[in-house]
């Protein structure tokens, strides 16, 4: 964690996270982003070597459901909230570049 | 078995295959909506299968189940495990990242034999959900490119998938295929999923490199799309000479992922590695640990199937067949393989049960309608020679179509009798007699000259010689 | 103000109805709701349809739940099926869930009277509710200030007397800060007591649930109906909810206060003097003061900064304009994702999950992301070694009173440092609650935060109790 971030990294992870941000703002956001990073760097100062990761703060472990089936959504009202629909069916533009 | 990928010039090919296999559960993986193939659009849907704001994942436990039979199956260790999420932007794709498993899968370290006693190491086969199914229009080819819009179906986001990854062990597009057949076979048999390859209930995912003998392995290329069995070999082998022409004429091959199209037999880029996402895996918060008590790996296994092959090469054993042929595959495929036994049982003849039942019960089902005693008693009407083996394929198809019957009138009623050695010894004589010239032809080796022979035999004995009979008594006669 | 527990005796008991009650709330979110902005929205009519059908059920003399006519309203993070549900973002207006929140079933089966959604920092993340795409929230107690964040709404609402209780949702202070800023009680449970289902996600492994009230029994009796496992919820613990109420006049005799002695710097001369005041409270009342060291907690904000928006990040990966929510049509997909939610995300949201997309992606994992999740299992050994001799901890809820409208959304670190006493709590999934005690000399009220132990929701509530009856 010693460099801070830069502004082509900050474009390359918008476009990771679909954000599109404009030239001004991926240079206000560099600088807010860097700041933010050059704070959070007191960690570097903690050994961590031997300390285990805590993802759960409550430890549990194999919860699971049994394979009832339940009633489904009614479509209509699912689709009624859509941005675009047709045949019964979410509707979106074409993905160019990607596959099928 | 014979190497169907023959590449020039010392090169070698190296395939590892990723399938994904849809469980065969009532519900999804992380929610209760129907896993149903082929119902209406949007109809089997819920706050988590269409990544509502607010829902969460509950796991189901017989998806839990049917991924350990297929572990146990393919002889993998069953171990604690967890669930990570894959993030990535994609309409099918309803949270905006899949659930999966990562570093800690459920099954690991496993293997799959083949034919000739080749072992494929099996790296991992672990749990997670289906995406959507999005349907293009616009475009001429039906593929996404230069398309006018999309309509996305969410029934099967969700659905319970097992991922299964092989080692690189794979050595010829023929492996490959057997691979595949088995690994169905073998999901057929624990009832983990009906391994539908053409309703995408199976997918196969194809990895090709090639390289020379000594060398590290090379680059290997991701091929999606390969919808069949015939189509895996294809594309293997196409992709295969594909890569070993680009490197031959001083290109490189880059890491990507490619598309068969079957159609015209070739594979195309659909991505390269520069396009790829960062998916950022991180552990699924919204799960907790999966950690399987011993007690119940212990019954999954206890409860397993025999599987095809444990099963092949006891029909191989009982018949005198080869474990590895056809007939022992085929019957243990239909299900039919304790049929056979039963068939035995009854005095039946072991190696004409089997392959009576390979060649004519493929209609018949697990359970066939001729009773086992009536083939037991055909079989051995045949091993006595009392019928020829032609007139043994006609009274067994008789037996099929009458759905068993007294074979010995049968054959009565049809006046079939076989003609017994010593008759058959005096036919060959006078055939010999009859025409020396083929006979000192075949003594001096032309092989080509006992067909003539055998079929004057035939003619004149007008169907009531046998030819393997004949055929074995000329073959001894020129010994002497 | 009436008391949630009071509505509900008056009530069953037949001295008022739930229809005088509703139109009593409604007529005081009528004078001043202009002023306050503290819904999203008001649902009257639907809230008198509820009230008049409690008033028929107790006239017929059926059984009527623990909230029967309690005016509640609920964080517009919270699904309710049918009411527009927008978390305060352009992405989502318009939006009406198919379905309800798990705790909204409970309120409905339990009577209450579901008032309106009431406004948050966009997405939940903030600490002032500046961050909402539509307005701000003003604080009750003096409109020239922030009510806290990001639950300011429900916050509000309590404090304004437009309902007896409310929801709100807490992941680095989201409940308690507010409670603090407006002069209520506000509760985060321990991490599992209740459920996500239906919360509009904005970190997993921090979210919870929980009350604003007027007053700590108020808060028992709510927490105690909202509380229990859910099986819709993996992360749900599976438990029967505890019994709260009952131990409120227990007393704290013989118990050890916890007093963190490397507490962050920053806060106020007034909230410290507050501070010092409620441990006094807590010896007068027999308990013993017992110092103790987290020395990780100044780490917690970086732990946190880290966290959440990861999570985020992907928790909010799903507002593509796909299925729900507001889309801007674009020529192919990626445009349409990007367009999306380029207008449909404002700064704070887009600025975390920028953060938090930073913090996973590959080559910077380890050293953000993972790191703090050490530092995590850190602050979780600090308090479990700190509740080996203590029972329950104090300290301020928040470094300050209510702070002045704009006088922190320049810099975006110094409303983050808002949260440094709270954070904590969320890191390691303890239970942890603000109790007004006090004002300072600009006659704005601090709030004193009692922190329990995993499941130690009892123990705070009888430490609550007498805080409160101190104060």
């Amino acid at each position: 964690m010693s460099e801070s971030i830069s502004k082509e990294t900050v474009v390359k992870v918008s476009r990771l996270a679909r954000l599109s941000l404009t030239p001004e703002q991926a240079e206000k956001m560099t600088s807010q982003l860097a700041g933010m990073l050059e704070h959070f760097r007191d960690i570097d100062a903690l050994d961590l070597s031997d300390v285990e990761p805590m993802t759960q703060p409550y430890p549990l472990k194999n919860v699971m459901r049994e394979d009832v089936e339940a009633e489904s959504l009614d479509r209509q009202e699912v689709l009624d909230q859509a941005p675009a629909a047709e045949s019964g069916r979410f509707r979106v533009p074409p993905t160019i570049g990607f596959d099928v | 078995m014979s190497d169907s990928t023959t590449l020039p010039n010392g090169w070698q090919l190296v395939v590892g295959l990723e399938v994904h296999v849809e469980l065969a559960t009532k519900t999804k993986m992380f929610s209760a909506s129907t896993n149903r193939f082929g119902d209406e659009p949007n109809t089997n849907i819920d706050p988590v299968t269409l990544g509502l704001p607010g829902a969460l994942p509950v796991l189901n436990k017989h998806a839990v189940e049917l991924a350990m039979r297929i572990g146990l199956a393919l002889n993998c260790k069953v171990q604690p495990c967890t669930f990570h999420r894959k993030n990535y932007f994609y309409p099918d794709l309803p949270k905006a990242y899949q659930i999966t498993q990562y570093d800690h899968p459920l099954n690991v370290d496993g293997f799959l034999m083949l034919p000739g006693d080749v072992r494929i190491g099996i790296e991992r086969a672990h749990l997670e959900e289906d995406t959507g199914k999005s349907t293009h229009f616009g475009g001429s080819s039906g593929r996404i490119h230069g398309s006018d819009y999309s309509l996305l179906d969410y029934n099967r986001a969700g659905v319970p998938l097992v991922e299964i990854v092989s080692r690189p062990d794979i050595r010829t597009s023929e492996q490959a295929r057997q691979y595949v057949a088995e690994l169905r076979a073998i999901l057929l048999a624990v009832g983990a999923s009906d391994a539908k390859m053409e309703e995408g209930s199976m997918r196969c995912d194809v990895n090709v490199s090639v390289h020379k003998a000594g060398t590290p392995f090379g680059t290997r290329c991701e091929i999606k799309n390969v919808n069949s069995i015939r189509s895996v070999g294809r594309a293997i082998d196409y992709e295969a000479r594909r890569q070993v022409d680009l490197i031959e004429s001083g290109g490189t091959v880059r890491q990507e992922t490619r598309h068969w199209d079957d159609a015209t037999g070739r594979t195309e880029t659909l991505r390269t590695k520069e396009d790829a996402d960062d998916y950022r895996y991180f552990l699924e918060p919204d799960l907790v640990p999966l950690v399987p008590e011993q007690s119940w790996i212990d019954q999954v296994r206890a409860e397993l199937p025999v599987l095809p092959a444990r099963r092949r090469n006891a029909l191989a054993e009982l018949c005198g067949v080869d474990k590895d042929g056809e007939s022992a595959f085929v019957v243990v495929e239909r299900g039919q393989d304790e049929y056979v036994v039963e068939v035995i049982n009854c005095g039946g003849d072991p190696r004409r049960s089997v392959i009576y039942v390979q060649q004519a019960f493929a209609e018949q089902g697990p359970k066939p309608k001729v009773p086992a005693r009536d083939l037991a008693a055909l079989t051995i009407l045949e091993r006595d020679a009392k019928v020829t083996s032609t007139q043994a394929k006609t009274l067994l198809t008789d037996l099929i179509e009458a759905g068993g019957g007294d074979v010995v009138a049968m054959a009565a009623k049809r006046g079939f009798e076989a003609l017994d050695t010593g008759a058959l010894e005096a036919m060959v004589d006078a055939a010999i007699a009859a025409e020396p010239g083929a006979w000192q032809k075949y003594c001096a080796g032309e092989e080509k000259a006992l067909g003539a022979l055998v079929g004057a035999i035939m003619k004149s004995s007008k169907g009531k010689a046998d030819g393997k009979a004949v055929t074995a008594i000329l073959q001894s006669k020129r010994k002497k | 103000m009436h008391k949630l527990v009071e509505i509900v005796a008056g009530i069953t008991s037949g001295s008022t109805t739930a229809t005088a009650v509703v139109e009593e709330h409604l007529a005081r979110i009528k004078a001043r709701e202009g002023e306050i902005h503290a819904f999203n929205l008001v649902t009257a009519e639907q809230a008198r349809k509820d009230a008049a059908k409690i008033d028929e059920d107790v006239k017929a003399g059926k059984v009527v739940g623990a909230l029967a006519g309690v005016p509640i309203a609920l964080k517009d993070n919270m699904c309710t099926r049918g009411v527009e549900t927008t978390c305060s973002s352009k992405i989502l207006q318009g939006w009406k869930p198919p379905y309800d929140a798990t705790v909204v079933t409970k309120l409905r089966n339990a009577g209450a009277v579901i008032v309106g959604k009431t406004n948050l920092d966009e997405f939940a993340m903030g600490s002032s509710t500046e961050n909402s795409a539509f307005g701000p929230t003003k604080n009750p107690l003096d409109i020239s200030r922030v009510p806290g964040g990001s639950s300011g709404g429900s916050a509000a609402a309590v404090s304004a007397g437009f309902v007896a209780a409310s929801l709100g949702s807490d992941t680095g202070g989201s409940i308690r800060q507010p409670a603090a800023l407006c002069g209520v009680v506000g509760v985060k449970p321990t991490y599992g007591t209740v459920s996500r289902y239906g919360l509009v996600a904005f970190a997993s492994s921090l979210d919870q649930v929980g009350p604003f009230t007027s007053d700590v029994r108020d808060a028992a009796t709510l927490l105690e109906v909202i509380s229990g496992h859910d099986p819709m919820d993996s992360t749900s613990i599976p438990q029967p909810a505890a019994s709260l109420v009952s131990v409120l006049d227990q007393g704290v005799k013989g118990m050890r206060i916890g007093r963190v002695t490397d507490l962050p710097e920053g806060c106020e001369p007034d909230v410290l003097e507050r501070l010092e005041a409620a441990f006094d409270a807590m010896r007068n009342a027999g308990a013993t003061i017992v110092d103790v060291k987290l020395p990780s907690l100044q780490y917690c904000l970086t732990a946190y900064y880290l966290i959440a928006p990861a999570e985020a990040s992907s928790n909010l990966a799903r507002y593509d304009g796909v299925r729900y929510g507001n889309r801007v049509d674009s020529a192919d997909l990626n445009a349409m994702y990007a367009a999306t939610r380029e207008s449909g995300f404002g700064e704070e949201v887009k600025r975390r999950i920028m953060l938090g997309t930073y913090a996973l992606s590959a080559g910077y994992f380890d050293a953000y992301y993972g790191k703090a999740l050490k530092v995590r299992r850190l602050i979780s050994d600090d308090f479990a070694r700190a509740y080996q001799d203590v029972d329950v901890i104090l300290t301020p809820t928040s470094p300050s009173t209510a702070f002045k409208f704009g006088s922190k959304t320049d810099n975006p670190l110094a409303m983050y440092l808002c949260d440094v006493f709270t954070i904590p709590t969320n890191l390691a999934g303890h239970p942890a609650m603000s109790v007004p005690f006090g004002v300072g000399s600009d006659s704005m009220p601090i709030g004193i935060q009692v922190l329990a132990t995993t499941m130690g929701e009892q123990t705070m509530f009888k430490v609550a109790a007498e805080l409160e009856r101190a104060s």
